[in-house]
């Protein structure tokens, strides 16, 4: 779909949310979210990521109006506070992961439905109908039942019903988890372009950090009903605010390390180091741990396994002492189990835990 | 394996032999008694011919017991389904102890012989206004015996799809309690309130042990006529009872089978 005309035709306001210490705890005393504060800007795309049972589940739904915060917690669209409204008036766009489509109509019907709510007249609900499953390529099964749609095909229904309304939020909880890894790929592409082109303000729910880096203006990563960290994409891959945003997002290398007076000892080899002092844990991506001859490497290895992968082999080195390192190497290399290797450790791209 | 695939044994004849002649123990006096409606005479036996003479002398003398089965079997079923799809909403909606207690409960009328309730019924309510003489104190026997049914087949469509999560995405959409139940709960529960309803309705009709405690001279249904006539008219016109009564009941029999061989909906 061309982006000039999506923006040109369907563009909708740009609303912050703001979070005030938005906590929840369930019956049973169980707390499922610490209070939270948070602003998410308008036009942004908010991801909140993290294992299940974190509290990003809960926090959405917090923000639809499907859960209400513990008393004290406040939520704001714009200036408007929400927090007694239900989710019924808060006029929200939701999308769900089981799609949530009405059984008991068509395409066309299921995406009408929120306008038929609003009273909008016939001739004029026709028309949005028809030009929001343009928008998204479901002219054709305006006329099917869902159970004739396969899961991309319904989750773009989801999508459309849920936009045509000219929602002031949109939120998509796990949107792609039920699809396929194929399907999974091009929708995440069909959705981050049509969220770039409608300027709404989304909020987005998923355990998969792909996703979230993909989709995320920033991210929001979640452990245990409590905000690990918050920033984009690069400042979550390249500055992990500890050791389980690490782990949590993509691959991280643990090294031992013992750093004095300006140098910093890696196996065999001495650095220049302007870390904290002491004992140290190291940090290091697998693309940022190189391959070298054993003149210019710093840590020695053998190799345990190789994955060809198409693009890179990743290997996985164990040094002479500590856990196994993860490393990229190229495509084409010959290197396989049991071979010694040598490592080379860029310091400025290695994070120091004390 | 070969010769058996091949040639039926004699363990397939005995088996064979034998569910024949369960199905006929079963339907033969089901047939004779149907036959005998038409019969100009039982005890001379069919070659005195055949005759709608006595399902004529049916309809002109019961055909008032008729009506009110039917009259009560309708209302029946309005008020199940009023009480019953509620409360099958209700108990789908909340799960724990308390609301599995309750359905347990619903099940009682149907445990505990039809003439305790109605004994209950008479020993509680007998006395109240004109109500022991009203159809009404038939219809409230009835209610009580068939909600179960309507409750269950309801409460099964129901926990078959995600009803949380449908009626999460109406109400994203903007809809209100009513609307969501009217547009959303109901259509897509119909193949249970079908089914519920057949199963009322044939209950309702056929209902004997309730109604014989429950019913005056006036209020007689059209069990309790069959029984009369069974006790004290020629066998004929018994037998042509349960003609007329099979008439009313199988067409409903054979749609419910229809409706739980077509399944659940897809969700």
């Amino acid at each position: 779909m061309p982006d000039s005309v999506m923006q040109n035709s369907f563009h909708l306001d740009a609303v912050p949310i703001r979070l005030e210490r938005c906590g929840k705890t369930f019956a049973g005393g169980a707390r499922a979210l610490e209070p939270l504060d948070l602003t998410i800007h308008g036009g942004e795309t908010i991801v909140f990521l993290g294992p299940s049972g974190c509290g990003k589940t809960t926090t959405l739904r917090i923000i639809a109006g499907l859960e209400s915060p513990d008393p004290g917690g406040r939520v704001l669209f714009g200036e408007e506070d929400v927090t007694a409204l239900p989710i019924e008036r808060r006029n929200v766009g939701m999308v769900f992961q089981s799609y949530a489509l009405f059984p008991n109509m068509t395409v066309a019907e299921n995406v009408a439905y929120g306008l038929k709510v609003r009273k909008v007249a016939r001739a004029d609900r026709g028309r949005r109908v028809e030009e929001m499953l343009d928008l998204m390529h479901l002219g054709e099964f305006a006329g099917r039942r869902i159970d004739q749609l396969s899961g991309g095909q319904r989750q773009r229904v989801a999508l459309a019903r849920a936009l045509v309304v000219r929602p002031r939020v949109l939120l998509l909880d796990e949107p792609l988890t039920a699809l396929d890894a194929k399907l999974r790929d091009s929708l995440r592409l069909e959705i981050d372009r049509l969220l770039r082109g409608l300027g709404i303000t989304a909020v987005y729910v998923t355990h998969d950090q792909g996703e979230a880096m993909a989709l995320g203006d920033r991210i929001v990563v979640m452990a245990k009903g409590r905000v690990a960290q918050v920033g984009t994409p690069r400042e979550i891959y390249y500055q992990p605010a500890d050791g389980f945003v690490a782990d949590f997002i993509g691959t991280m290398n643990r090294l031992g390390g013992m750093s004095r007076g300006g140098t910093l000892s890696i196996g065999s080899a001495t650095l220049p180091w302007s870390g904290p002092e002491g004992a140290v844990e190291l940090l290091v991506r697998p693309e940022d741990l190189a391959l070298a001859g054993e003149a210019d490497g710093h840590l020695g290895g053998t190799v345990a396994a190789a994955v060809f992968l198409g693009d890179r082999t990743r290997l996985v080195v164990e040094p002479a002492d500590g856990p196994a390192l993860t490393v990229d190497a190229a495509g084409r290399s010959e290197l396989g189990r049991g071979d010694r290797v040598w490592l080379r450790v860029d310091p400025a791209r290695v994070l120091a835990v004390p | 394996m070969h010769s058996l695939s091949n040639r039926r044994g004699w363990g397939f004849w005995l088996q064979l032999g034998f569910t024949l002649l369960v199905c006929a123990l079963l339907t033969v006096p089901m047939a004779m008694s149907m036959l005998a409606g038409l019969t100009a005479n039982y005890f001379v036996g069919l070659k005195s011919g055949l005759t709608l003479r006595w399902v004529e002398e049916v309809l002109r003398v019961y055909s008032g017991t008729i009506l009110l089965s039917l009259q009560i079997a309708v209302a029946c079923l309005a008020c199940t389904l009023v009480l019953g799809v509620p409360a099958a909403y209700a108990l789908a909606r909340r799960p724990g102890r308390i609301a599995r207690l309750v359905e347990e409960l619903l099940m009682m009328p149907v445990a505990i012989p039809g003439l305790a309730t109605a004994l209950a019924l008479i020993v509680t309510y007998g006395s109240v206004g004109d109500l022991r003489s009203s159809w009404l104190f038939i219809l409230i026997g009835h209610v009580l015996f068939t909600l179960p049914f309507m409750v269950r087949a309801v409460l099964a469509v129901m926990g078959s799809i995600d009803l949380t999560t449908l009626e999460e995405g109406a109400a994203s959409l903007g809809a209100g309690f009513l609307r969501r139940f009217a547009t959303v709960v109901l259509p897509n529960c119909r193949s249970g309130i079908l089914a519920g309803s057949l199963m009322v309705l044939t209950l309702s009709v056929g209902e004997f042990n309730l109604t014989w405690l429950l019913h005056t001279p006036l209020t007689k249904t059209l069990p309790v006529g069959l029984a009369d006539s069974y006790a004290s008219l020629r066998i004929e016109i018994g037998s042509a009872y349960t003609l007329v009564f099979f008439l009313m009941i199988v067409p409903s029999l054979i749609l419910m089978q229809g409706l739980s061989r077509r399944g659940r909906p897809s969700v």
